[in-house]
């Protein structure tokens, strides 16, 4: 009884919001674990995973395509673009943790150009500036009125996670955003 | 086109463009960075507004943000019409099209200008005291009558087409006013390594350099260095430049709300750009740089068109090349208006006099005013003016009375003093100190991060307000955490005094005066309103206030507090400070609901939640109904079907064949961990232990109180993985609720929770077919009965992609739960129902989900359930494991009250007529003969008309309920009483067989 896959059907798929200054797009796909761990189960984990999971708030550790978003003193937000089956590795650490997909839960939208930060900033309370959230900085926050994992990739380049039904406010907004952002 | 008061040579608006406007239909021209206020006035134009009460004419006040009078309309187009905009802040642009406000039919001839005769009647508590009797008539009569005569602007009747922006920002030092004491804080606090963000009001920063000419900062003319400093600002890649920005409102921890205009002043703005941009600003330090405020005097009939403050007639000069008449004159009791008739006077404009109340100034200004022949009028008071629409001449005399002389002016300008802008600071809660020797309020107590400089700190010689400013930015830099140098500090070579003044009504407007002397224009508050006001009885300041709206309209009393004050300090006979000043509140000036709402606003003002199939049943022509933040499919009706059809077809169809219904809102937590089980059990009544992996179970959560929380069915799919879902209102709380019991009752857990209610589309299949329609698509899994009971689960694969399969129904048929990653739901949803076709399946909605699940007497937490029913009353008992020890809510289950007789418990109702169907909500009597009120046992919390059973179905709580199966019982409505009989709670197909059917 083979079958040929069912067609992914992403919830923000043909949207995008491009200026000059700013473009908001959806990001591809991506292999997404929400991973939960005690700190004594934090260097088997990172071992295994091939990265040094962050220990510090707002730090993310980008390794390939494999990346560790600290969210949490015993959490993580782990994102692999390559969509490599992360969590058959994880599975096979023994020590206390938990691992669950969310690669579908979460939708990541990115916001690029010399108006991301004024783009961000329209809707999340934090300081994004360079000197607050540096490069690689990553937060667990707010876009107006819903909750987003906030990740800064570059100097004017910013993921934004957030769940899948609330993509399209997120991108909305962003998208709204944007047109107010150059300068 | 030369508008007749603009001087050639003066202000610095030359060479400009010619900007055309209109106003009241009138055509004028203009030059780009006029205000409407200079521009008017460079046509001579000083009557543009009627007052709010006695509709008399008034002219400009001022040329600020301060201005109570000068009220018009800007109309775009049909729906850009923006009301009670101050001329005096509205930049011009070409086109631009303003219309006087509160007048009928004109402004020169206007009906209403006959309450200005009725005033005596008008007295300050007129509305208090007139409008009481008859009761009813102050609804259907005197309110609406004051509503239409009342207010100024007319609101727009469309909805605005433009759209606003928000912007939150974070700085060291935010530096609220750019004039000479904000620039100099801003270059100290940037020249640090600050970030810093500067606001002002104004279109260019300098301030009050705008208009005083006697000012020389570092070897240059005042507003050059102010220009030249806001450049250097605004270079700089630490500094934020925000002009045409106000910053009104100070909340908790440095919070200060900003709103930029960013594009009333053009022309034609381009559609990317926002009208306002709200920014929200969260700085470490702030330095409140916010100036003074000119008063005015207070004498009889100083409301008249051309009367004004002496510094806006400098600014109308100075900066826009603006005389506002051909003869002034200057009514004054300090050195600043001084300033103004030298100005004007070197300006080529005729100076009648100066009228000085103080008996012997003297000074640079006084002596610079003679030398120039400027007739100075000392000990005297201005008594009077003529003219209506326009004064035409002034009458002066001695203060302590005598004759008195009338010197025909066409402008009057008075200034009473300044006084400083505590807004903001008084907002930050400090508390303002009484300056005995300047007659001033300045700030006292500090109970934010902020300091004030310069005017608004009562600092007036120039020197000393850049010093202190440095000094202020340096420190508020340093107090960031920046490493600071040395304090530079901008040197003052010459500057003007701003100090004196005097509070309270001058002579001619004194307590024996029955003349209009105004304290407060825009509320048309006068001398004697305030006095009255205490005499009535009114000890408070905040009462006086209240009585008389003293300070109460757009403006917030900006030239009007402290006159009021120092009037009813006098009256009451105690000195100013035990009277009290009155609390200032946000917004400092006007805020559109626009910026504060911005992006906020159609789709954006609260998320739609939209599932993987979403579009599908949209094309389907689904009804869609709204379920917190979700839209869920309601009813998919088909051609001729009213919803009762469509949702009878569907139920029908279920019942026949198989139903596929969106399950996917439901909230989903995974909990894993070794303690996974323990977690469950004490979070739950069920016991779990010993549920073996693969299989499923109904569980209860309660609260501590022992009432229901929650419900849903759990999967275990492995011994420390457990799947649980939640109702969809239930998913955010319930993962809440779990979290802190998990980290503050039982931390010693093994387990963690990971919400998973957006991972998974649910794709429920129900009905007889079910198995069949699915069957095809699914590979790995054995779909047996004795492979795979009911209440079970199993991991493999559909239509090619994983799947969590749950054996499980909420219909009473054989069904089945499909998860599948959410991106391919609708895939996966269009394969089954293309396999549920060949069945004669159909896409059923809540509607019919709701009808099913009463027929089998399965309860819906927040419809059987209200947060005061237990297990037991919902016939639930079975779900509570009676060997557990402990569970959050079995305390609560032991409460007196839970276990005593007399609860309600959850029956079945059917009515004796079939085809009745109850209302959800009617009350139930055991005895409907008995007299009104009755006592009620019970009420209906489901009913439904049940096409399976072919008559009508409800749930109730009543009490006692289940002993009295059998019985009857009735519903009283408004027309009619309904009879019922009690019944068990399931209406169809009692043994459950179908199940497995």
């Amino acid at each position: 009884m083979a079958r040929t896959e069912a067609a992914r059907k992403p919830v923000l798929g043909g949207r995008m919001a491009n200026h000059a200054w700013v473009g908001v797009t959806p990001a591809e796909p991506a292999k997404r674990l929400s991973l939960r761990a005690p700190a004594e189960s934090v260097a088997s984990l990172s071992r295994t995973l091939g990265l040094k999971l962050p220990e510090r708030p707002k730090q993310s550790v980008l390794k390939g395509d494999r990346a560790a978003l600290w969210l949490g003193p015993d959490e993580w937000l782990l994102i692999d673009r390559a969509e490599s089956n992360l969590d058959a590795a994880v599975d096979r650490v023994r020590v206390f943790h938990s691992a669950v997909d969310v690669s579908h839960r979460n939708v990541g939208i990115l916001v690029e150009g010399q108006g991301a930060e004024a783009t961000i900033a329209a809707g999340c309370p934090q300081d994004v500036s360079l000197q607050a959230f540096p490069v690689g900085a990553c937060s667990r926050t707010v876009l107006g009125k819903i909750e987003i994992v906030l990740w800064r990739t570059g100097e004017a380049q910013f993921r934004v996670e957030c769940w899948r039904s609330f993509a399209d406010y997120a991108f909305t907004l962003l998208a709204e955003a944007a047109r107010d952002a150059n300068g | 086109m030369t508008a007749p008061f603009r001087i050639a040579g003066k202000g610095r608006l030359t060479p400009a463009r010619v900007a055309r406007f209109t106003f009241d239909g009138a055509g004028y021209a203009g030059l780009e960075g006029d205000t409407l206020a200079s521009a008017l006035l460079a046509n001579g134009v000083h009557l543009v507004g009627r007052s709010f009460k006695y509709h008399r004419p008034r002219g400009f006040l001022s040329a600020g943000a301060e201005e109570p009078n000068a009220l018009v309309g800007i109309h775009r187009d049909a729906a850009r019409k923006t009301p009670n905009v101050r001329a005096t802040v509205q930049e011009l642009y070409d086109g631009l099209t303003a219309v006087s406000q509160n007048r009928w039919p004109s402004l020169k001839m206007d009906v209403g200008a006959v309450n200005d005769l009725a005033s005596p009647f008008f007295s300050a508590g007129f509305y208090y005291k007139t409008f009481m009797w008859p009761k009813a008539a102050w609804k259907h009569l005197y309110e609406p009558q004051i509503r239409s005569a009342a207010g100024l602007g007319v609101a727009p009747d469309q909805p605005d087409p433009d759209h606003y922006a928000a912007r939150y920002a974070h700085c060291d030092v935010l530096v609220v006013g750019g004039g000479a004491a904000g620039l100099a804080a801003a270059l100290s606090a940037a020249e640090a390594g600050a970030r810093v963000i500067i606001a002002d009001e104004q279109a260019e920063l300098g301030g009050a350099l705008r208009f005083e000419t006697g000012t020389n900062i570092e070897g240059k003319d005042g507003w050059a260095w102010a220009s030249e400093s806001a450049a250097r600002l605004a270079a700089m890649d630490n500094v934020r430049l925000l002009t045409r920005t106000t910053a009104f409102g100070y909340y908790a921890q440095n919070f200060v709300g900003l709103v930029e205009r960013v594009s009333d002043h053009l022309a034609a703005p381009l559609p990317d750009l926002p009208r306002e941009r709200l920014w929200q600003v969260r700085a470490r330090r702030v330095v409140l740089a916010t100036g003074a405020i000119e008063r005015h005097m207070v004498f009889p009939d100083n409301d008249r068109p051309g009367v004004m403050l002496a510094s806006a007639a400098r600014t109308y000069l100075n900066h826009y090349g603006v005389a506002v008449g051909k003869a002034v004159g200057v009514y004054t009791a300090n050195d600043s208006a001084y300033h103004a008739a030298i100005d004007l006077k070197k300006a080529g404009v005729h100076v009648a006099a100066i009228v000085d109340l103080r008996d012997n100034p003297q000074g640079p200004a006084v002596d610079e005013a003679r030398g120039l022949g400027i007739e100075i009028s000392a000990g005297r008071a201005v008594t009077g003016v003529s003219g209506r629409q326009r004064i035409s001449a002034m009458t002066v005399q001695p203060k302590n009375g005598g004759a008195s002389r009338t010197i025909p002016v066409d402008a009057l300008l008075t200034s009473a003093g300044w006084t400083p802008s505590v807004h903001l600071f008084s907002q930050s809660r400090g508390k303002v100190a009484f300056d005995e020797a300047g007659r001033r309020f300045l700030p006292g107590t500090y109970v934010q991060d902020c300091v004030s400089v310069g005017a608004c700190n009562g600092t007036d010689e120039l020197g000393a307000l850049l010093g202190e400013a440095a000094i202020a930015g340096h420190a508020a830099a340093k107090a960031a955490g920046i490493k600071v140098g040395r304090v530079a500090k901008p040197k003052a070579s010459t500057g003007e005094r701003w100090a004196g003044g005097m509070l309270g009504a001058a002579p001619g407007a004194g307590a024996d005066s029955k003349a209009k002397a105004f304290v407060d224009f825009q509320n048309d508050v006068t001398a004697k309103d305030i006095r009255q006001a205490v005499r009535e009885g009114m000890r408070s300041i905040e009462h006086v206030k209240r009585f008389t709206t003293n300070g109460m309209a757009t403006d917030q009393g900006k030239t009007s507090n402290l006159h009021g004050l120092a009037i009813a300090a006098e009256t009451l006979g105690k000195p100013i400070p035990e009277v009290g000043l009155t609390t200032f509140r946000a917004p400092y000036t006007p805020v559109t609901f626009g910026a504060i709402v911005n992006h906020a606003r159609g789709s954006l003002f609260d998320p739609t939640r939209r599932t993987a199939m979403h579009g599908w049943a949209e094309a389907q022509g689904a009804v869609f109904e709204d379920v917190g933040q979700w839209k869920r499919a309601w009813y998919f009706p088909r051609a001729g079907e009213d919803m009762h059809a469509a949702v009878d077809r569907e139920c029908r169809t279920v019942r026949q064949s198989a139903g596929i219904f969106d399950a996917s809102t439901l909230g989903k937590i995974e909990v894993v961990g070794p303690d996974a089980a323990t977690f469950m059990e004490l979070l739950y009544t069920n016991p779990w232990q010993k549920l073996a992996p693969g299989r499923c179970r109904y569980g209860i959560m309660l609260r501590e109180d022992g009432f229901i929380y929650d419900d849903g069915v759990v999967g275990r799919l492995a011994d420390d993985r457990f799947h649980v879902t939640t109702t969809t209102g239930g998913a955010a709380r319930v993962m809440n609720h779990m979290e802190d019991y998990l980290q503050t009752e039982f931390p010693h857990l093994k387990v963690y929770l990971t919400s998973i209610s957006e991972q998974w589309a649910v794709i429920a299949v129900q009905g007889p077919k079910s198995r069949d329609i699915i069957a095809p698509l699914v590979e790995g899994i054995d779909l047996s009965d004795a492979a795979m009971p009911h209440m079970s689960v199993r991991e493999g694969r559909i239509c090619g992609v994983p799947t969590r399969l749950f054996r499980m129904s909420f219909t009473g048929e054989r069904g089945f739960e499909i998860n599948v990653p959410a991106d391919y739901g609708q895939a996966v949803w269009e394969a089954v129902w293309a396999e549920g076709e060949k069945h004669g399946a159909c896409a059923y909605g809540t509607e019919a989900m709701h009808v099913l699940r009463a027929e089998k007497g399965y309860i819906i937490v927040g419809q059987e359930t209200d947060g005061t029913v237990t297990p037991n009353d919902a016939g639930l008992d079975w779900a509570v494991g009676k060997k557990k020890t402990d569970f959050v809510g079995i305390r609560g289950l032991m409460r007196p009250d839970l276990v005593a007789p007399g609860r309600k418990q959850l029956v079945g109702l059917r009515t004796k007529d079939p085809k009745t169907v109850l209302e959800e909500g009617a009350q139930i009597v055991a005895d409907p003969n008995q007299p009104v009120p009755m006592k009620m046992i019970g009420h209906v919390t489901s009913s439904y008309w049940s096409e399976n059973c072919g008559h009508s179905i409800a749930l109730a709580l009543v009490a006692d309920g289940r002993a009295l199966t059998g019985k009857t019982l009735h519903v009283p409505m408004p027309d009619r009483t309904i009879e019922v009989e009690v019944t068990g709670t399931v209406f169809f197909d009692e043994k459950g067989e179908r199940l497995d059917g």
